[in-house]
């Protein structure tokens, strides 16, 4: 193909293809979805790296993120700068991590950071009631809302100081096989 | 499993302090001052553990002033709810400095820290631990505590050169692992690309100290690693070529994990015909086609029936078993020579390349056999791996909030549904956790009875009627046989297969029926026995057809006028595969428009008609099974399966997208009418189930058969390549014999076969060796499962112990600062709460 030479050296490939789950025909893909975002703004050419970011608006507006309630969170959690604008270094770090052949130990590390609402290295009860009502799409009543916290927390929270920390949220999840084939994206 | 650790701390208490209880009231107190001293540590940067630059005693005063106020409040509620001296300390907010910074620096609160140095630390303990690990050294210091994660370092200095240091220390960790272990470390790094770009591009320059290094590999990893290659590389190949991939993602994004498994089964299907289809093309097809026996041209009437029948001029095609001949072919023989006898090479030079197609015929079914169960029995494990769960959850609710998006989902309207989905779980979780009641369901154990009673004899006389019907259509074309035959003849011979495609059809859904009569109080035990029914329906139905072939018409062919059975068997099975398919697509096509109208009509709802995930998986391993058993007597026959997976692929996409079906659980659609959407079957493991539903009943059953067949059937002497052989592994006995005889060096060879194939005492020894591997795996898991639990203890013990410690702290500090005050000495008695 003649097109690899013009967009990325056979050393950028190596590294993306050690760094990343990915090969080196999905990171064309990978480009090609990133350039169709913003076809002004993304270079064809990323032999010399070229420090181009897109914002949060538009990277939620592919279609495999457009309806996911927690989009604006995984795009901030894997941007650079954490308000969301992503360069395509991120971008492809973003599909990695959330990848079918990313290992458990990785997705949890970043799902501990998505649902981490406000940023503080602790899923506190208001991270829970946001995750929640994302879920639910507020369906259900505040007081329910309440209450499946509280239970929630209860269950999780092994040291008792009614937050979850990343080793409670690790062992909760270490008990639900379904969480590596759930916290998937396909590109 | 959800447990609740009490942290009621009177027993450590009342051993150490003698005076104290705890309660309920002493834990929220506690909680909320962690989270007021949390979040006042917190509020500024999340990396600085340290406190400002304040005096002890100054900021104690400071805290000791507006802790006042706070205090007599608080002392007024402790007289009402006669607490103890020990709340007393915990409810003042006047912990030292001291006590404040080290619960600052508590491991727990640093674990999921993002500064870099933490995660660049964190993953040179990991990397050190792997490298020591291949040097084959032991560090006990590194696993001693396990809740602390093995992390080793201070974690409150941030220098820059600190993180140079570890950064530096991390690349030389990195250099010294083998090349894989540094990819994997790599990939599994929670950094961000540019990071690892740049660790990588450090740690991989150095190439010369990679060789050196990497040549000090023990040797058995790196046959392991070439052996894995050989084995699976063919079929990684394949996979990765990512058949249907756009359609999977469509319909991963519409209808969510649980229906996108049953396409990805008929992916696997498709991958294990393939490699049946390739092996068995290029050993035995392709060489006897390329020299073809001699036949006396039959004349047979050219009606499009045959397609159907696999009778006329199909019965002498490359298609069934009766084509092969027993000849040994040599290159340099023109087809013309080529009798059925031994062939014409027998005096030309010895050294030519002579193809022997009895044996080729054996070995390559055995081959693939053998193969083909190796790659079942490792993806199975490999599934069960990933699906095994420590503990019966129950009441997980924060495992529903975390764990069941699905974020493959894309489309609007199936976002809605799931989120409608995990709603009305979550509202039943809670109903459950609240207590109430379930509603009152009828099920007696007379129901149950019944239920059984009415499927297990269902499933009886289904096979009985079969049974008789299939004697009864032997005898009836023995009849035939001996008059004319015509096209009605030859179309009753589809009649047997229709019958038990019938049977196949319409006894599931009366299996439905009776699980809605039973109303089962969980989803999964409900799944589980209708997919029980099923399978057993499906085994006696092949039991029962298996009994016919091989036990009847393959003892006495001659009663069944038959000169070739294996052909006629081979044809069945042909037959047995259309007509499945036939049903399959008659039934997608019109059967759900049937039932919308049955659902509008009957039980007045508009409904849409449900997917069943796990009955049409069901049918797609009886055709499995059907094609693995027909493969000795028709080597084609593999490649029929793939042109009826392709089709039926796009039929149930195709048919999935039209009627837009709405309700993506595995039960059937009669389940589904009265209640609510139940909780859906975890995604992972239904392939675990699906994958080990084809290789233990399915897989195991065609295999017993196939062996059967060459072990103990007479082969019939007028066609196929084991004509004129007692039994068809004879085969490969007199080859060996052969070359004992022509080739005295190679009569090792002959040893070992005679030892490997005909000698049962090694089969017995190898069932042996596997039963107690699986043993020793199972006593493994158990002590892993034991060592899990006396950890979570261990955790629990923790936590009370970080308490206990926390408010010794405390009380020792207030002891010191205020020696004389008589209310804040901790009273040796405490009530009773």
């Amino acid at each position: 193909m003649g097109n690899k030479q013009t967009i990325f050296t056979d050393e950028q490939f190596e590294a993306y293809q050690d760094c990343t789950f990915f090969t080196r025909k999905e990171i064309l893909q990978l480009h090609g979805r990133f350039h169709e975002l913003a076809p002004h703004l993304v270079p064809l050419d990323y032999t010399n790296q070229p420090d181009v970011s897109l914002p949060l608006a538009l990277i939620v507006s592919m279609p495999e993120l457009k309806e996911n309630p927690f989009r604006h969170r995984i795009v901030e959690v894997f941007s650079e700068d954490g308000q969301g604008n992503m360069s395509f270094n991120d971008f492809v770090d973003m599909f990695s991590a959330l990848c079918e052949t990313a290992p458990r130990e990785l997705k949890t590390i970043y799902a501990f950071k998505i649902y981490d609402f406000n940023v503080d290295n602790f899923l506190c009860k208001e991270d829970l009631e946001k995750t929640l009502n994302r879920l639910t799409k507020g369906e259900l009543t505040p007081e329910e809302v309440n209450l499946v916290c509280s239970k929630a927390m209860e269950e999780a929270d092994l040291d008792g100081d009614s937050k979850l920390s990343f080793s409670d949220f690790e062992n909760m999840i270490s008990k639900a096989p379904d969480f590596l084939s759930t916290f998937h994206l396909r590109i | 499993m959800a447990y609740s650790v009490d942290f009621n701390l009177s027993p450590i208490m009342e051993l150490e302090l003698e005076s104290l209880r705890g309660d309920d009231t002493a834990q929220d107190s506690m909680c909320q001052l962690i989270r007021v001293t949390g979040t006042g540590l917190e509020s500024g940067s999340p990396k600085t553990l340290e406190m400002d630059v304040l005096t002890t005693e100054s900021r104690d005063r400071l805290a000791s002033q507006m802790s006042d106020v706070r205090e007599r409040a608080d002392e007024r509620r402790l007289q009402r709810s006669e607490e103890s001296m020990q709340t007393n300390l915990l409810v003042r907010n006047r912990w030292s400095a001291a006590t404040l910074r080290v619960l600052s620096s508590m491991p727990s609160r640093s674990v999921g820290q993002q500064s870099r140095l933490e995660i660049i630390s964190q993953c040179n303990i990991r990397s050190t631990q792997l490298r020591r690990y291949h040097r084959q050294t032991k560090d006990v210091s590194l696993s001693s505590r396990p809740s602390i994660r093995g992390y080793g370092i201070e974690a409150d200095s941030e220098d820059v050169c600190e993180e140079e240091t570890k950064r530096q220390e991390l690349v030389n960790n990195l250099q010294s692992l083998s090349a894989g272990d540094r990819v994997r470390m790599l990939r599994a790094m929670p950094l961000s690309l540019a990071e690892k770009t740049k660790l990588r591009k450090l740690a991989f320059s150095d190439k010369v100290g990679q060789s050196i290094l990497s040549s000090q590999v023990p040797c058995c990893s790196l046959l392991k690693r070439t052996l894995y290659h050989i084995l699976f590389g063919c079929l990684f190949i394949l996979s990765s070529l990512q058949l249907w991939q756009v359609a999977l993602k469509r319909l991963g994004g519409r209808f969510g994990t649980g229906v996108l498994s049953y396409f990805l089964f008929i992916r696997t299907l498709l991958l294990f015909n393939v490699f049946l289809f390739l092996i068995n093309g290029l050993f035995l097809v392709l060489p006897q086609a390329i020299h073809p026996p001699l036949h006396t041209p039959s004349s047979h009437r050219v009606t499009g029936l045959e397609l159907f029948t696999g009778t006329g001029y199909l019965s002498n095609s490359l298609m069934f078993y009766g084509y092969y001949t027993n000849s040994t072919i040599n290159t340099s023989c023109r087809p013309a020579e080529a009798t059925t006898g031994t062939g014409c090479g027998t005096t030309s030079d010895p050294h030519m390349m002579a193809y022997n197609i009895p044996l080729a015929y054996f070995f390559t079914i055995g081959i693939t056999f053998f193969i083909t169960g190796i790659v079942l029995v490792y993806s199975m494990s490999k599934s069960f791996g990933r699906s095994f769960r420590v503990f019966k959850s129950q009441g997980n609710l924060a495992i529903k909030i975390f764990c069941s998006w699905d974020f493959k989902v894309s489309k609007k309207m199936s976002v809605r549904l799931q989120s409608e989905n995990i709603t009305t779980q979550l509202k039943e979780l809670l109903s459950e956790v609240k207590g109430g009641e379930e509603k009152g369901r009828l099920s007696g154990m007379a129901v149950h009875l019944l239920a059984w009673s009415i499927s297990l004899g269902s499933t009886f006389f289904c096979a009985l009627g079969i049974h008789c019907f299939a004697k009864d259509m032997h005898l009836r074309r023995l009849e035939d046989a001996e008059g004319e035959v015509s096209l009605v003849h030859e179309a009753r011979l589809l009649a047997l297969p229709g019958v038990v495609s019938c049977g196949n059809l319409l006894l599931p859904g009366l299996f439905n029926l009776m699980s809605w009569m039973e109303n089962f109080n969980s989803p999964i035990v409900c799944l589980y026995v209708s997919i029980f029914r099923n399978l057993l329906l499906k085994v006696s139905i092949l039991g029962v057809l298996c009994y016919h072939w091989l036990g009847k018409i393959a003892a006495e062919p001659e009663q069944h006028g038959l000169q070739c059975w294996e052909s006629f068997v081979g044809q069945e099975l042909y037959r047995f595969l259309l007509v499945d398919f036939i049903f399959t697509v008659l039934n997608t096509v019109f059967g759900e428009f049937i039932w919308k109208l049955f659902a509008q009509g009957v039980l007045r709802r508009r409904r849409k008609p449900v997917f069943d995930i796990a009955r049409n998986v069901l049918e797609l391993i009886y055709g499995q099974t059907l094609t693995w058993l027909g493969v000795l007597f028709t080597p084609l026959l593999p490649a029929v399966q793939i042109l009826k997976l392709l089709l039926l692929f796009h039929m149930k996409k195709s048919s999935l997208l039209v009627n837009s079906l709405v309700a993506f659980l595995p039960q059937s659609s009669l389940l589904v009418n009265c209640q609510a959407p139940r909780k859906p079957w975890r995604a992972s493991q239904m392939s675990t189930l699906f994958i080990s539903l084809l290789c233990f009943p399915s897989f195991l059953g065609a295999t017993v058969s196939v062996t059967y067949t060459i072990w103990t059937i007479k082969p019939s002497s007028g066609c196929g390549p084991f004509r004129n052989l007692p039994f068809m592994f004879h085969s490969g006995k007199q080859w060996a014999q052969e070359l004992k005889s022509t080739n005295p060096k190679l009569a090792w060879l002959n040893w070992v076969h005679s030892c490997l194939v005909e000698n049962p005492l090694f089969l017995f020894l190898m069932g042996g060796v596997f039963l107690m591997v699986i043993y020793i795996h199972t006593q493994i898991v158990d002590g892993q499962r034991k060592i899990i639990s006396l950890l979570q203890e261990q955790m629990e013990n923790e936590g009370k112990d970080k308490k206990f410690l926390i408010t010794r702290l405390q009380a020792i500090h207030e002891e010191r600062q205020y020696p004389l005050s008589p209310s804040s000495r901790p009273q040796p008695q405490g009530s009773e709460v």
